[in-house]
């Protein structure tokens, strides 16, 4: 019989493996780097085939969560009494500094992040990334280097869309269903808009975009075992990206924006 | 240290509480066409990954050209790889590139040719596997027999010194196969190079040996000419040589 503390300490360790090994992912990534010039072309492919792969779904989710910060936030008002035309600010607030980084990160890392870990998943199974690496080619910089680069730019460019389609989507329901004018909402919005929290939103969207590169691609090189690996290297892939995003999401919260 | 072009000196390797090889000593010298068998899961597979460092032993040391291996770092490791060509079980090619583009990316990557160049020297390495006009073909429209014939022209596309063939023959039809065996021949003669394959198919291996070596058990059992196999009294040989359940050989 193993003992409670025995299968805990094997858990741990499992953890503080995997932890370590996102690290050593991130630092040979960090390193590649300074063979950027020639990997150009692989990075823009991977900027293209990601980043389109995902704008579709930001955009429909995006409007459907401008709307609802909408309705809440005037539900919300009537319920304490606000007057609803600070309705725009509140929605705007809302959109800028969190719903619109967190919600495009949490999407991407279920669409892209995913896609990067099946793919490496399943060239680490049938000996791609061997073969790479047999031929004198580092994978880290022929694969990881361009896909991390790629997430790194792209979550924050779709963020930039997906406030703007959220906004879209929270004047549509403030005109339409709680009679609030669309000159009111956007003034609203534009007065309580500061270029710091949409710069600290992109800083926190360039982070996720990092978290889910590195991620993606150290499940997808650890990935042991025909098919079923894959399947369960891109199930951990999102969880664990899913996880540290909403984990420093938080910690971001405590330093940049100071109650 | 002895004059052997590669050398397998004590090497061990074990996953987690499996323990894979455990002291394996070979020399292969230089123009010699070497046939490792055993059964599967004995652990050929890692032996050959050892070779070109994409594993890395617990204990002793795998030595090429008289340089430990495990010395090397950035250029010079590479420039030990490519000294090497390597056919994968399942051919590993990249699914996201052409075949010609499969053939040519190590030359590409390598920067040393220009794109005409490179260009002849694929069709030249598709002619020597008779798959001329597959060049703009995708990997997933290959029959298995063709896949392994580009990953042999990919092998040797950058002149390599030495040849590993992972199970060469495996999964193909037995034509295939036989045709996937003179091409080994065939190219261990006309590139002069050195060749290491690992097989569990006698056929093949009395085909392309010079030498045959067993591995069992971790180690090597036996080490000798095609026809010292034939002839042996080594149970382990004599019963894995004629496919029998019966003997020293556990079935896992
Ligand atoms: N990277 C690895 N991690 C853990 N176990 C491995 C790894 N590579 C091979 N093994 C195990 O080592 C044993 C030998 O594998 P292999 O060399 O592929 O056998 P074969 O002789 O059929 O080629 C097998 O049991 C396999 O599961
Ligand atoms: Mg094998």
């Amino acid at each position: 019989m193993e003992s409670g503390l025995t299968i805990l300490g094997r858990r741990g360790v499992k953890f503080v493996t995997k932890l370590g090994g996102i690290f050593l992912m991130l630092g040979r990534f960090l390193v590649a780097l300074k063979e950027l010039p020639r990997s150009l072309g692989l990075v823009f492919d991977q900027l293209y085939t990601l980043g389109v792969k995902s704008l579709p779904l930001i955009i429909i989710i995006s409007v459907f969560v401008g709307a609802v910060a909408a309705w809440q936030a005037a539900y919300q008002f009537k319920f304490i009494g606000a007057p609803l035309r600070y309705l725009g600010q509140a929605v705007g607030k809302a959109v800028v500094i969190e719903l619109a980084p967190v919600l495009s990160a949490i999407v991407f890392a279920g669409r892209v992040g995913a896609g990067v870990t099946a793919e490496l998943g399943s060239m680490r199974v049938t000996e791609q990334i061997d073969a790479l690496e047999s031929m004198g080619i580092s994978p880290i910089r022929y694969l990881v280097m361009p896909r991390v680069l790629a997430c790194l730019f792209m979550v924050p460019l779709l963020v930039v869309f997906a406030i703007f389609i959220a906004i879209l989507g929270g004047l549509v329901v403030s005109v339409i269903g709680v009679d609030v004018s669309s000159e009111t909402f956007l003034n609203g919005f534009r007065n309580s808009f500061q270029i710091g929290d949409f710069i600290n939103g992109m800083i926190k969207a360039a982070v996720f975009g990092l978290i889910i590169g590195i991620v993606g691609c150290y499940e997808g090189f650890h990935t042991r075992g025909g098919a079923q690996g894959v399947g369960l290297a891109t199930t951990n892939s999102v969880v664990i990206s899913s996880v540290l995003i909403l984990v420093f999401n938080f910690i971001f919260a405590l330093i940049l924006f100071r109650v | 240290m002895s004059d052997a072009l590669i050398g397998i000196e004590g090497i061990s390797k074990r996953f987690q509480t499996l323990e894979v090889l455990r002291g394996v000593d070979l020399d292969v010298n230089r123009g010699e066409s070497i046939v490792i068998i055993g059964q599967s899961g004995c652990g050929k597979s890692v032996l050959l990954k050892h070779l070109v460092r994409l594993l890395e032993p617990d204990e002793g040391a795998v030595t090429f050209d008289g340089v430990d291996i495990s010395s090397l770092t950035g250029r010079r490791l590479i420039e030990m790889r490519r000294r090497y060509g390597m056919l994968f079980q399942s051919a590993a090619l990249f699914d996201s590139l052409t075949v010609a583009e499969n053939v040519g990316l190590g030359l590409t990557e390598e920067r040393l040719h220009s794109k005409t160049e490179i260009d002849s020297i694929v069709r030249e390495k598709l002619d020597m596997v008779g798959l001329t006009d597959a060049r703009d073909k995708n990997p997933s429209e290959l029959s298995g027999g063709m896949r392994k014939r580009v990953g042999l022209a990919r092998a040797i596309a950058g002149n390599p010194e030495v040849l590993l063939y992972d199970e060469p023959t495996t999964g193909l039809d037995p034509i295939t196969a036989d045709m996937i065996n003179d091409m080994i021949v065939d190219l261990h003669q006309k590139l002069n190079v050195t060749s290491i394959a690992v097989t569990h198919d006698m056929t093949s291996a009395f085909k392309i040996a010079d030498r045959i070596v067993m591995l069992y058990d971790g180690r090597v059992e036996f080490d000798g000419s095609p026809d010292e196999v034939r002839n042996t009294s080594n149970e382990v040989v004599r019963q894995f040589i004629t496919g029998s359940a019966v003997g020293p050989i556990q079935v896992r």
